[in-house]
């Protein structure tokens, strides 16, 4: 606020004043070179006006000097700048390891989300006040964004891929979710609230909501349904016991990290990446799961052991 | 510059020389073609306009003051489609660049001029397409048409619209081709590279952009048609595409769009300040080629309109860097503009009240641009009002008042008339003041978290929404009076004469307007570019 | 002047050999750009090769090599008459300037022919015609048609620009039966040339990519 004007946002997460003392500083560079540009041309302009019809000034050609130190000047601001930036950037990259997953799925024109512990939410996400919260996102349809201007985050959230972000919110209250990508008629309406709870209250939330099954769960009876057992479970197709988050070796001797894009792809394309050692005989499940039951199959199977990730998501 | 005698005229003209409408519609006369060009754009101007108008009519309220979201969505697209390919990429170029590039190179036309005739046709007839596309019922894509929005989901007039922006583009390519070859092989003996006005300079790196970026748009355009029209799978995600792969084809070419719209301009001011200051431009090589290293570095930075893609951290960091290196040679620019004002002998006509307000503009937009290179920053400001504003104040507060300065200095060369200065002084006024009070609430919007192309939104985003509406009718005054001037002056403004301004430059030399083959002998350039005085020894 | 070695210089050239130079440089920078246009298609190829390997070889294993080698031969043939038409167009020799562009024309129509008749023929009774008639069997069938994507546009487009340049060169032809050409003027078939032998490179690049890259596999 600035004399009761608002100029940012509420700063409700732990990134938020970081991002924040960088935009001020841009501004005051802005404004800065902005005035003294101004000003000088104002300066010049007045100090320099046309005093006679035919007067003709010295013709000063230039000066190296003065073109090294306005080359030179900007240079160390920008990478200043791009340092500044690129190291917020990054350590905002990575989520920490021990964060709690969300799900979303992006449609026109609303978002529902998914807790781990299976209760679904639409168009409003409820998080616990001071736990990093790691949002792994698709959309069923065209791309959408997920956007939180009070966290300072934003994602593209798009279909036939998952993408993520992740934010620790540090302020109980309401905030705007916002979609941050024209994705058709109703995209202005799109939109939701993320309520950022103190932790008691949201467990109470948590056990209290309409529920059903947990997404691991949920995936379980998902395996047995689709008779995934049928291979993955007699030697015919590769076991789950600690695949998620592996590294696994693959038939043209290619190794690829067993993440979700990897999953995904291996339910809906089975043929495009075959493990060592099997057969490629698996066929697809596109057009038989959605992107939900996806991403509970995908539960269900990070449930069965998991290897922690050392290289870094977007 | 010295030239050989320039004959008295018997008052013949290229406007006079030839009546009829053929003798216009099928000339080859670079100058009359660039007046063809400024009235088509001059409409394309106005449909685009327009649409900002109810844009920011609509916005007044939150739930939408006037039209229904699918209406304000079309609404918005247009304007976008229509300012970016049919009024800003051809501005400067197909109106001062068709008008002067041959004269200010001491030629008596372009190297083809018939090419130059086709690609104006190209442009009308893409602009058909475009305008049908408009009364069929519009397209709601957004000028960018995102994949698989535009390939699947969308319902209008996208196969139009596309069309006509895929047939435009050979317009853009073919004046690129003609400037080019034209700048290398025409120029007057004499005339060196270094010799050159920077106007030249800044349409020579204008052109190598619209040669090499444009085509890669029309891919990219094209298959979008192919997937709607054969529904295969090229970029939709459903059929087995990549819809990022799209985002990559249209900002490869997308992102030096925008340097071909401000390059020109750049090129105007530097003829401007330098007239109107009576100086030799300060650091003309730096300038010239800070003009070549924009168009280059600008080809290396498309990836920073997709920070939130999903892209990898490394590509987003070489994204970043680049980009924050393409600000440079644009602040080595601004700053020799403006030492070229010291110690000059100042005037405050109308084209130096648009170039030095170009400079002030240029400067903050510019700088609002190393908001959006910063990744962490770009994070939250994407797809927002800041981005808007950002680019409004350098396509509007840049690019649009260099054309306008631009126009204002050469219309007496291109019409043999003047204009009244005190009215445009005061218009010129009206535009800087209309333009920052309709502009500089949207950064705040933006980094308040308001996105774009929102056709309801909060009600705590209304104050600063209204305050731009309010602005925007003060801009679109200051736009409409020159309309009136100009249209008045070519019938009752004073004869100008071949050099109202005292300017030096070869299109100078010639009467106003200049006779059909510009030059009665061709001059022989013995001077350097802005030989307002005697040269002095470098400043230390 | 009426006779056939009228060299016509344009009024906004100072000499022919601005003209000369104007046309040449005019004609690269055209190159320029039909680089970038086929550029953008080859990097979009190039991504989804690499997305879908599988799928893109089975593609390519689809067509027929021995025609798409044929007609790879008959393109080279037709630089070598083209080269030879500009050489006697320099050397004023009317008579085989005539030959070699209607030999060039004559391999040109051969080539689209045997694209049209035999290989989009086939290609389309076999169903393998995106968003007309496709139907694949097997589990990669999307990958294979966006493959028939790529092939049938890119293939397309540079029929598209021999037919082109098969009108120009006819143009050239009737010109050049007139007399047009001689040593003072032959520019517009040099420049026709360096078409046509664009329009082949981008042959030579097209044929190992779509054809061939499979191959070994």
């Amino acid at each position: 606020m600035w004399y009761g004007f608002p100029i940012r946002p509420e700063q409700a997460s732990t990134i938020a004043e970081g991002i924040d003392h960088l935009y001020y500083f841009l501004t005051a560079i802005d404004l800065f070179f902005t005035g003294i540009i101004f000003l000088t041309i104002f300066y010049f302009a007045i100090r320099y006006r046309r005093r006679s019809k035919d007067e003709t000034p010295k013709q000063l050609e230039g000066s190296l000097p003065l073109e090294v130190a306005w080359t030179v000047v900007p240079l160390i601001l920008v990478v200043v700048t791009f340092v500044w930036s690129s190291s917020l950037f990054i350590r905002n990259s990575r989520p920490p390891t021990a964060a709690t997953e969300i799900f979303v799925i992006g449609k026109q024109w609303m978002w529902q989300l998914q807790h781990p512990e299976g209760v679904r939410e639409i168009n409003e996400l409820h998080v616990p006040v001071g736990r990093p919260i790691k949002l792994t996102m698709t959309s069923e349809d065209v791309i959408h964004d997920f956007f939180i201007p009070a966290f300072r985050v934003k994602k593209d959230v798009i279909p036939g891929r998952y993408t993520s972000l992740w934010f620790q919110a540090t302020k109980t209250g309401s905030y705007h979710l916002f979609c941050g990508q024209y994705c058709g008629v109703s995209h202005a309406l799109m939109r939701g609230e993320v309520v950022v709870m103190e932790t008691q209250d949201y467990e109470r939330w948590l056990s209290g909501s309409q529920k059903a099954e947990s997404m691991a769960a949920a995936g379980a009876r998902l395996y047995e349904q689709y008779a995934c057992i049928t291979c993955h479970g007699t030697g015919k197709g590769p076991a789950f016991n600690d695949l998620y988050g592996s590294q696994v070796k693959l038939q043209d001797g290619k190794t690829v990290q067993a993440d979700e894009e990897y999953l995904r792809e291996s339910i809906l394309v089975p043929s495009a990446k075959i493990v060592a050692g099997y057969d490629p005989i698996m066929p697809t499940f596109k057009g038989q799961l959605s992107e939900e039951q996806i991403l509970q199959l995908l539960a269900h199977i990070k449930s069965l052991g998991a290897t922690e990730r050392k290289a870094a998501q977007e | 510059m010295s030239t050989t005698a320039v004959e008295a005229t018997t008052g013949v003209n290229y406007l006079n020389a030839k009546y009829g409408i053929r003798s216009w519609l099928l000339t080859t006369d670079h100058k009359r073609i660039a007046l063809l060009y400024l009235a088509s754009i001059t409409f394309f101007f106005l449909i685009g306009g327009a649409g900002a108008v109810l844009i920011r009519l609509h916005l007044i309220e939150p739930q939408g003051a006037l039209l229904e979201p699918a209406t304000y969505n079309k609404m918005f697209s247009m304007h976008g489609i229509i300012m970016v390919f049919f009024f800003l990429i051809p501005s400067i170029p197909a109106v001062m660049g068709n008008f002067l590039v041959p004269m200010m190179v001491g030629a008596r036309d372009l190297a083809f001029p018939r090419v130059n005739l086709l690609s104006w046709y190209i442009y009308v007839a893409g602009g058909l397409f475009t305008l049908y596309a408009i009364l069929a019922g519009g397209v709601d894509t957004g000028w960018t048409f995102y994949t698989p929005l535009s390939t699947t989901y969308a319902n209008g007039q996208v196969m139009a619209a596309a069309l006509g922006i895929f047939i435009t583009g050979f317009s853009s390519i073919l004046t690129g081709l003609n400037f080019v070859v034209t700048i290398h092989k025409m120029r007057a003996p004499g005339l060196t590279w270094f010799r050159l006005p920077l106007f030249i300079w800044a349409m020579y790196a204008t052109s190598i952009i619209q040669i090499l970026g444009t085509p890669v748009v029309a891919i990219a355009i094209v298959l979008v048609g192919l997937e709607r029209l054969l529904h295969v799978g090229v970029f939709d995600p459903a059929l087995g595409g990549d819809p990022i792969l799209f985002q990559h084809l249209f900002w490869f070419y997308s992102h030096p769009a925008v340097y071909i719209m401000i390059l020109p301009s750049m090129g105007v001011v530097s003829e401007l300040v330098t007239c109107f200051s009576r100086k030799r431009i300060f650091g003309y090589s730096f300038v010239a080629f800070s003009s070549v290293a924009i168009a280059v570095i600008s080809f290396l930075v498309w990836g920073h309109h997709m920070f939130v893609s999903g892209q990898s951290v490394y590509a987003g960091l070489v994204f970043s860097a680049l980009s924050f290196a393409v600000a440079i040679p644009s602040a080595i620019k601004v700053f020799n503009w403006t030492a070229t004002l010291y110690k000059g002998s100042v005037s405050y006509q109308a084209p130096m009240l648009y170039a030095m307000g170009f400079i002030g503009l240029f400067t903050m937009g510019g700088l609002t641009g190393l908001f959006l290179a910063s990744l962490a920053t770009d994070i939250h400001l994407h797809d927002t009002y800041f981005v808007i504003a950002h680019f409004h104040y350098i396509m509007v507060g840049g690019a649009l008042m260099g054309y306008l300065g631009g126009l204002h200095f050469w219309w007496p060369k291109m019409t043999g008339r003047l204009y009244p200065d005190g009215w445009a002084r005061f218009s010129a006024l009206v535009i800087f003041i209309g333009f920052n009070l309709t502009f500089f609430p949207q950064f705040m919007l933006g980094y308040l978290g308001m996105p774009r192309r929102y056709a309801v939104y909060p009600a705590e985003f209304q104050v600063l929404n209204v305050m731009s509406s309010a602005g925007a009718s003060i801009l679109g005054v200051g736009y409409l009076i020159p309309l009136v001037y100009f249209i008045w002056s070519m019938r009752y403004g004073p004869v100008a004469g071949p050099n109202p301004w005292n300017a030096k430059g070869l299109e100078w030399q010639t009467p106003s307007p200049p006779p059909t083959e510009n030059f009665e002998e061709l001059p022989i350039v013995e001077e350097e570019a802005y030989a307002y005085g005697v040269k002095e020894a470098h400043v230390g | 002047m009426a006779d056939g070695h009228a060299a016509a210089l344009a009024e906004q050239f100072e000499d022919l050999e601005q003209q000369h130079e104007a046309s040449s440089l005019g004609m690269w920078v055209f190159l320029a750009t039909e680089i970038m246009f086929f550029g953008g298609l080859f990097a979009g190829y190039t991504v989804y090769r690499g997305l879908y390997l599988a799928g893109f070889d089975a593609g390519s294993h689809l067509l027929n090599v021995k025609l798409g080698a044929f007609n790879t031969a008959v393109l080279l043939c037709s630089s070598l008459t083209m080269a030879l038409a500009v050489r006697a167009a320099m050397l004023g020799k009317r008579r085989e300037l005539i030959t070699f562009l209607v030999l060039t024309i004559l391999l040109g129509l051969t080539f689209v022919g045997v694209k049209l008749a035999f290989e989009w023929h086939r290609d389309f009774e076999e169903h393998l015609v995106p968003g007309i008639n496709f139907a694949y069997d097997g589990s990669n069938s999307r990958a294979v048609e966006l493959f028939f994507v790529f092939y049938f546009f890119m293939t397309g487009v540079h029929a598209l620009h021999m037919v082109i340049g098969v009108a120009i060169l006819a143009v050239l032809t009737w010109q050049a039966f007139r007399g047009r050409f001689g040593p003072e003027r032959y520019n517009p078939v040099e420049m026709a040339g360096l078409y046509w032998h664009f329009v082949d490179v981008i042959w030579i690049f097209l044929f190992p990519l779509l054809y061939l890259i499979g191959a070994h596999h």
